[in-house]
Protein backbone atom coordinates (compact mmCIF):
# COMPACT_ATOMS: atom_id res chain seq x y z
CA UNK A 1 0.00 0.00 0.00
CA UNK A 2 3.19 2.37 0.69
CA UNK A 3 4.27 1.25 -2.63
CA UNK A 4 1.80 2.46 -4.68
CA UNK A 5 0.63 5.51 -2.12
CA UNK A 6 4.53 6.43 -2.98
CA UNK A 7 4.62 6.04 -6.53
CA UNK A 8 1.68 8.06 -6.74
CA UNK A 9 3.14 10.77 -4.54
CA UNK A 10 6.20 10.92 -7.30
CA UNK A 11 4.00 11.01 -10.34
CA UNK A 12 2.46 14.44 -8.92
CA UNK A 13 5.42 16.09 -8.56
CA UNK A 14 7.37 17.39 -11.46
CA UNK A 15 10.51 15.11 -12.40
CA UNK A 16 13.64 15.83 -11.97
CA UNK A 17 13.99 13.60 -15.09
CA UNK A 18 14.90 15.40 -18.62
CA UNK A 19 11.68 15.85 -20.81
CA UNK A 20 13.44 13.49 -23.39
CA UNK A 21 13.69 10.80 -20.79
CA UNK A 22 9.88 11.53 -20.13
CA UNK A 23 9.06 11.50 -23.64
CA UNK A 24 11.53 8.42 -24.46
CA UNK A 25 9.62 6.42 -21.00
CA UNK A 26 5.78 7.66 -22.63
CA UNK A 27 6.89 6.16 -26.60
CA UNK A 28 8.36 2.80 -25.09
CA UNK A 29 5.49 2.49 -22.78
CA UNK A 30 2.76 3.04 -25.88
CA UNK A 31 4.55 0.85 -27.97
CA UNK A 32 4.10 -1.61 -25.18
CA UNK A 33 0.49 -1.19 -24.35
CA UNK A 34 -0.37 -1.19 -28.10
CA UNK A 35 1.48 -4.48 -28.69
CA UNK A 36 -0.74 -5.98 -25.46
CA UNK A 37 -3.72 -4.55 -26.66
CA UNK A 38 -3.47 -5.92 -30.23
CA UNK A 39 -2.29 -9.36 -28.76
CA UNK A 40 -5.20 -9.78 -26.54
CA UNK A 41 -7.45 -8.65 -29.77
CA UNK A 42 -5.66 -11.47 -31.53
CA UNK A 43 -5.90 -14.02 -29.22
CA UNK A 44 -9.99 -13.34 -29.26
CA UNK A 45 -9.73 -13.83 -32.79
CA UNK A 46 -8.24 -17.40 -33.07
CA UNK A 47 -9.87 -20.68 -33.63
CA UNK A 48 -9.24 -22.29 -30.31
CA UNK A 49 -10.79 -18.73 -28.42
CA UNK A 50 -14.06 -19.69 -30.57
CA UNK A 51 -14.33 -23.14 -29.96
CA UNK A 52 -14.02 -22.46 -26.26
CA UNK A 53 -17.59 -21.77 -26.00
CA UNK A 54 -18.73 -22.88 -29.75
CA UNK A 55 -17.72 -25.82 -30.41
CA UNK A 56 -20.20 -27.84 -31.68
CA UNK A 57 -20.68 -25.12 -34.53
CA UNK A 58 -16.70 -25.16 -35.17
CA UNK A 59 -17.07 -28.48 -35.83
CA UNK A 60 -19.90 -28.32 -38.61
CA UNK A 61 -17.27 -25.93 -40.67
CA UNK A 62 -14.85 -29.37 -40.78
CA UNK A 63 -16.52 -30.44 -43.96
CA UNK A 64 -16.71 -27.33 -45.58
CA UNK A 65 -14.66 -25.87 -48.33
CA UNK A 66 -13.66 -23.04 -46.22
CA UNK A 67 -11.74 -25.83 -43.75
CA UNK A 68 -10.07 -28.37 -46.32
CA UNK A 69 -9.75 -27.77 -50.13
CA UNK A 70 -7.33 -28.68 -52.65
CA UNK A 71 -5.14 -25.58 -51.58
CA UNK A 72 -5.23 -25.78 -48.28
CA UNK A 73 -6.18 -21.94 -48.17
CA UNK A 74 -8.30 -21.72 -44.84
CA UNK A 75 -10.80 -19.10 -43.69
CA UNK A 76 -11.27 -19.49 -39.64
CA UNK A 77 -14.05 -17.93 -37.19
CA UNK A 78 -12.72 -14.53 -37.70
CA UNK A 79 -12.30 -14.45 -40.82
CA UNK A 80 -15.65 -14.24 -41.81
CA UNK A 81 -17.51 -13.39 -38.26
CA UNK A 82 -14.91 -10.31 -37.35
CA UNK A 83 -14.51 -6.93 -39.64
CA UNK A 84 -11.06 -6.87 -40.95
CA UNK A 85 -11.11 -2.86 -40.50
CA UNK A 86 -9.81 -1.79 -37.55
CA UNK A 87 -12.31 0.55 -36.67
CA UNK A 88 -15.27 -1.64 -36.99
CA UNK A 89 -13.45 -4.52 -35.61
CA UNK A 90 -13.53 -2.83 -32.35
CA UNK A 91 -17.35 -1.82 -32.79
CA UNK A 92 -17.89 -5.27 -33.41
CA UNK A 93 -15.73 -6.35 -30.40
CA UNK A 94 -17.58 -4.12 -27.83
CA UNK A 95 -20.86 -5.72 -29.42
CA UNK A 96 -19.34 -9.35 -28.46
CA UNK A 97 -18.96 -8.05 -24.87
CA UNK A 98 -22.92 -8.34 -24.66
CA UNK A 99 -22.82 -12.22 -26.35
CA UNK A 100 -20.41 -12.91 -23.77
CA UNK A 101 -22.88 -11.70 -21.07
CA UNK A 102 -24.89 -14.02 -22.53
CA UNK A 103 -23.05 -17.07 -22.98
CA UNK A 104 -22.61 -16.96 -18.83
CA UNK A 105 -26.47 -16.32 -18.16
CA UNK A 106 -26.44 -19.57 -20.37
CA UNK A 107 -28.45 -19.16 -23.19
CA UNK A 108 -26.84 -21.56 -25.56
CA UNK A 109 -25.69 -23.61 -22.34
CA UNK A 110 -27.44 -26.98 -24.10
CA UNK A 111 -27.37 -28.74 -27.68
CA UNK A 112 -31.20 -27.90 -27.24
CA UNK A 113 -31.10 -24.07 -26.43
CA UNK A 114 -28.75 -23.73 -29.06
CA UNK A 115 -30.56 -25.41 -31.61
CA UNK A 116 -33.59 -23.38 -30.62
CA UNK A 117 -31.61 -20.18 -30.82
CA UNK A 118 -30.18 -21.02 -33.95
CA UNK A 119 -32.53 -19.04 -36.45
CA UNK A 120 -32.32 -16.05 -34.28
CA UNK A 121 -28.11 -15.98 -33.78
CA UNK A 122 -28.28 -16.74 -37.77
CA UNK A 123 -30.72 -13.81 -39.13
CA UNK A 124 -28.62 -11.62 -37.10
CA UNK A 125 -25.36 -12.38 -38.54
CA UNK A 126 -27.07 -12.35 -42.22
CA UNK A 127 -28.28 -8.99 -41.49
CA UNK A 128 -25.39 -7.97 -40.53
CA UNK A 129 -23.13 -9.23 -43.89
CA UNK A 130 -26.25 -7.92 -45.78
CA UNK A 131 -25.81 -4.57 -44.40
CA UNK A 132 -22.03 -4.51 -44.99
CA UNK A 133 -22.11 -5.95 -48.80
CA UNK A 134 -20.68 -8.94 -47.29
CA UNK A 135 -17.98 -7.25 -46.83
CA UNK A 136 -15.98 -10.41 -44.65
CA UNK A 137 -16.96 -12.57 -47.93
CA UNK A 138 -15.50 -9.77 -50.41
CA UNK A 139 -12.21 -9.60 -48.28
CA UNK A 140 -10.69 -12.83 -49.89
CA UNK A 141 -13.04 -13.06 -52.96
CA UNK A 142 -12.90 -9.96 -54.75
CA UNK A 143 -15.61 -9.60 -57.54
CA UNK A 144 -13.02 -7.40 -59.65
CA UNK A 145 -11.04 -10.46 -60.31
CA UNK A 146 -13.59 -13.41 -60.75
CA UNK A 147 -13.15 -15.16 -63.72
CA UNK A 148 -16.00 -16.20 -65.19
CA UNK A 149 -14.40 -18.03 -68.21
CA UNK A 150 -13.34 -20.01 -65.04
CA UNK A 151 -16.83 -19.92 -63.53
CA UNK A 152 -19.77 -22.77 -63.99
CA UNK A 153 -22.66 -21.82 -66.06
CA UNK A 154 -24.83 -21.33 -63.29
CA UNK A 155 -22.08 -19.15 -61.60
CA UNK A 156 -21.93 -16.74 -64.26
CA UNK A 157 -25.40 -16.67 -64.69
CA UNK A 158 -25.77 -15.29 -61.25
CA UNK A 159 -22.42 -13.03 -60.46
CA UNK A 160 -22.17 -11.45 -63.96
CA UNK A 161 -26.21 -10.01 -63.58
CA UNK A 162 -27.36 -10.19 -59.74
CA UNK A 163 -24.19 -9.63 -58.25
CA UNK A 164 -22.75 -7.21 -60.43
CA UNK A 165 -25.21 -4.93 -60.40
CA UNK A 166 -25.58 -4.82 -56.61
CA UNK A 167 -29.00 -6.51 -56.69
CA UNK A 168 -27.71 -8.91 -54.62
CA UNK A 169 -24.49 -9.39 -51.98
CA UNK A 170 -22.73 -12.80 -51.51
CA UNK A 171 -24.72 -13.93 -48.54
CA UNK A 172 -28.06 -13.26 -50.57
CA UNK A 173 -27.77 -17.10 -52.01
CA UNK A 174 -24.47 -17.88 -50.01
CA UNK A 175 -25.75 -19.37 -47.04
CA UNK A 176 -24.92 -21.98 -44.44
CA UNK A 177 -21.38 -22.25 -46.50
CA UNK A 178 -19.60 -23.00 -43.47
CA UNK A 179 -22.47 -24.09 -41.21
CA UNK A 180 -25.55 -25.86 -41.04
CA UNK A 181 -28.41 -24.00 -41.56
CA UNK A 182 -31.35 -23.25 -39.16
CA UNK A 183 -35.21 -23.80 -40.48
CA UNK A 184 -35.54 -22.26 -43.36
CA UNK A 185 -38.78 -22.11 -43.98
CA UNK A 186 -39.94 -18.52 -44.21
CA UNK A 187 -36.17 -17.17 -45.83
CA UNK A 188 -36.48 -15.62 -49.02
CA UNK A 189 -35.47 -18.06 -51.81
CA UNK A 190 -35.67 -21.06 -49.71
CA UNK A 191 -38.52 -23.37 -49.49
CA UNK B 1 11.72 -74.83 -9.36
CA UNK B 2 12.43 -75.83 -12.47
CA UNK B 3 9.54 -78.41 -12.16
CA UNK B 4 7.24 -75.30 -12.16
CA UNK B 5 9.05 -73.82 -15.20
CA UNK B 6 8.36 -76.58 -17.38
CA UNK B 7 4.99 -77.31 -15.90
CA UNK B 8 3.90 -73.64 -17.01
CA UNK B 9 5.69 -73.87 -20.18
CA UNK B 10 3.88 -77.08 -21.22
CA UNK B 11 0.14 -75.11 -19.77
CA UNK B 12 1.31 -72.03 -21.96
CA UNK B 13 2.01 -74.48 -24.65
CA UNK B 14 -1.59 -76.33 -24.20
CA UNK B 15 -3.20 -72.94 -23.93
CA UNK B 16 -2.04 -71.71 -27.69
CA UNK B 17 -2.70 -74.94 -29.67
CA UNK B 18 -6.30 -73.86 -29.86
CA UNK B 19 -5.49 -70.53 -30.89
CA UNK B 20 -3.18 -71.88 -33.60
CA UNK B 21 -5.99 -74.10 -35.11
CA UNK B 22 -8.49 -71.56 -35.25
CA UNK B 23 -6.06 -69.38 -36.98
CA UNK B 24 -5.83 -72.09 -39.70
CA UNK B 25 -9.90 -72.10 -40.14
CA UNK B 26 -10.02 -68.74 -40.61
CA UNK B 27 -7.22 -68.82 -43.30
CA UNK B 28 -9.53 -71.13 -45.28
CA UNK B 29 -13.00 -68.81 -45.10
CA UNK B 30 -10.85 -65.99 -46.18
CA UNK B 31 -9.64 -67.54 -49.01
CA UNK B 32 -11.30 -65.99 -51.96
CA UNK B 33 -10.36 -69.15 -54.13
CA UNK B 34 -8.42 -67.04 -56.76
CA UNK B 35 -12.14 -66.05 -57.72
CA UNK B 36 -11.45 -61.92 -58.95
CA UNK B 37 -14.90 -59.53 -58.16
CA UNK B 38 -15.43 -55.97 -58.49
CA UNK B 39 -12.65 -56.01 -55.33
CA UNK B 40 -10.36 -57.65 -57.55
CA UNK B 41 -8.54 -60.87 -56.09
CA UNK B 42 -7.68 -59.80 -53.08
CA UNK B 43 -8.17 -61.93 -50.11
CA UNK B 44 -11.57 -61.44 -48.15
CA UNK B 45 -10.29 -60.59 -45.07
CA UNK B 46 -7.92 -57.37 -46.40
CA UNK B 47 -9.35 -54.19 -47.55
CA UNK B 48 -7.85 -53.32 -51.11
CA UNK B 49 -6.40 -49.85 -51.56
CA UNK B 50 -9.24 -47.51 -52.59
CA UNK B 51 -9.71 -46.60 -56.06
CA UNK B 52 -9.15 -42.71 -56.32
CA UNK B 53 -12.21 -40.67 -55.67
CA UNK B 54 -14.21 -39.74 -59.05
CA UNK B 55 -14.41 -36.20 -60.05
CA UNK B 56 -18.21 -34.95 -60.29
CA UNK B 57 -18.58 -33.14 -63.46
CA UNK B 58 -18.93 -29.08 -62.58
CA UNK B 59 -21.62 -27.80 -64.28
CA UNK B 60 -23.17 -28.76 -67.99
CA UNK B 61 -26.43 -29.24 -69.82
CA UNK B 62 -29.06 -31.24 -69.18
CA UNK B 63 -28.24 -35.07 -70.04
CA UNK B 64 -30.81 -36.57 -72.26
CA UNK B 65 -32.95 -39.50 -70.49
CA UNK B 66 -32.09 -43.17 -71.49
CA UNK B 67 -35.45 -44.23 -70.29
CA UNK B 68 -39.08 -43.29 -69.50
CA UNK B 69 -39.76 -42.80 -66.15
CA UNK B 70 -35.69 -41.80 -65.19
CA UNK B 71 -34.98 -39.74 -62.25
CA UNK B 72 -33.14 -37.37 -64.56
CA UNK B 73 -29.62 -36.97 -63.76
CA UNK B 74 -27.76 -33.61 -62.08
CA UNK B 75 -25.60 -32.12 -63.94
CA UNK B 76 -23.70 -30.16 -61.74
CA UNK B 77 -21.61 -30.75 -58.36
CA UNK B 78 -23.60 -30.71 -55.61
CA UNK B 79 -20.96 -30.72 -52.94
CA UNK B 80 -22.50 -29.43 -49.35
CA UNK B 81 -25.88 -28.75 -50.50
CA UNK B 82 -27.79 -29.41 -47.80
CA UNK B 83 -31.26 -31.35 -47.99
CA UNK B 84 -32.27 -32.05 -44.59
CA UNK B 85 -35.76 -30.90 -42.16
CA UNK B 86 -34.41 -27.58 -41.69
CA UNK B 87 -33.24 -26.76 -45.84
CA UNK B 88 -33.62 -28.37 -49.12
CA UNK B 89 -30.83 -26.03 -51.04
CA UNK B 90 -32.19 -27.85 -54.55
CA UNK B 91 -35.79 -26.26 -54.13
CA UNK B 92 -34.12 -23.28 -54.09
CA UNK B 93 -33.41 -23.45 -57.94
CA UNK B 94 -35.61 -26.63 -58.91
CA UNK B 95 -38.89 -26.05 -57.07
CA UNK B 96 -41.87 -24.45 -59.00
CA UNK B 97 -41.83 -21.15 -57.25
CA UNK B 98 -37.55 -20.53 -58.22
CA UNK B 99 -37.34 -22.64 -61.39
CA UNK B 100 -38.88 -19.99 -63.92
CA UNK B 101 -36.36 -17.45 -62.14
CA UNK B 102 -33.45 -19.10 -61.80
CA UNK B 103 -33.90 -20.73 -65.79
CA UNK B 104 -33.47 -24.21 -63.66
CA UNK B 105 -35.82 -27.30 -64.56
CA UNK B 106 -38.27 -27.75 -62.86
CA UNK B 107 -39.43 -30.81 -60.72
CA UNK B 108 -41.93 -32.78 -62.39
CA UNK B 109 -46.03 -32.73 -61.12
CA UNK B 110 -45.35 -36.03 -59.25
CA UNK B 111 -43.42 -34.87 -56.64
CA UNK B 112 -46.49 -32.65 -55.31
CA UNK B 113 -48.54 -35.84 -55.24
CA UNK B 114 -49.59 -38.06 -52.03
CA UNK B 115 -48.68 -41.96 -52.61
CA UNK B 116 -52.52 -42.56 -53.66
CA UNK B 117 -51.91 -39.74 -56.69
CA UNK B 118 -53.80 -36.85 -54.74
CA UNK B 119 -52.18 -33.44 -55.72
CA UNK B 120 -50.78 -31.60 -52.12
CA UNK B 121 -49.76 -27.94 -51.91
CA UNK B 122 -45.91 -28.68 -51.42
CA UNK B 123 -43.57 -31.26 -51.86
CA UNK B 124 -44.67 -34.62 -51.40
CA UNK B 125 -42.56 -35.58 -47.77
CA UNK B 126 -41.68 -39.03 -49.75
CA UNK B 127 -40.12 -36.65 -52.62
CA UNK B 128 -38.48 -34.34 -50.55
CA UNK B 129 -34.54 -36.13 -50.43
CA UNK B 130 -33.30 -35.69 -54.26
CA UNK B 131 -30.58 -37.24 -54.17
CA UNK B 132 -32.15 -40.56 -53.43
CA UNK B 133 -33.21 -40.76 -56.97
CA UNK B 134 -31.56 -38.07 -58.88
CA UNK B 135 -27.35 -38.49 -58.70
CA UNK B 136 -24.39 -36.36 -59.97
CA UNK B 137 -22.43 -37.56 -62.89
CA UNK B 138 -18.71 -38.49 -62.36
CA UNK B 139 -16.56 -38.73 -65.78
CA UNK B 140 -16.03 -42.30 -65.04
CA UNK B 141 -15.80 -45.51 -67.19
CA UNK B 142 -18.55 -48.69 -66.67
CA UNK B 143 -17.58 -51.50 -64.17
CA UNK B 144 -19.05 -54.10 -66.25
CA UNK B 145 -19.53 -54.00 -70.20
CA UNK B 146 -23.38 -53.03 -70.59
CA UNK B 147 -25.81 -53.57 -73.46
CA UNK B 148 -28.73 -51.19 -72.67
CA UNK B 149 -30.76 -49.59 -75.49
CA UNK B 150 -32.78 -47.08 -75.44
CA UNK B 151 -36.68 -47.38 -76.44
CA UNK B 152 -36.96 -46.30 -79.95
CA UNK B 153 -39.31 -43.06 -78.51
CA UNK B 154 -35.56 -41.56 -77.04
CA UNK B 155 -33.35 -42.65 -79.55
Amino acid sequence: MKLVSNFWRKLCKPSNAAVGVVIGMGFVGGILFWGAFNTGMEATNSEAFCASCHEPIVNEIKETIHYSNRSGVRAICSDCHVPHNWADKIVRKVQASKEVFAFVMGNISTEEKFYARRKHLALREWQRMKENDSQECRNCHDFDFMDFSEQGQRSVKQHSTALASGEKTCVDCHKGIAHQLPDMSDVPGWQ
Amino acid sequence: MKQVLIALLVTGALYSLPVQSTEVANIENVNNGGVASLRGITELDTTRKADPMKRVEKDRSPIDRDYVYQPPLIPHQTRHYEVSLNANKCLSCHSWKYAGEMGATKISVTHYQSREGQVLSDVSPRRYFCLQCHVTQADAAPLVENEFKRVDSLR
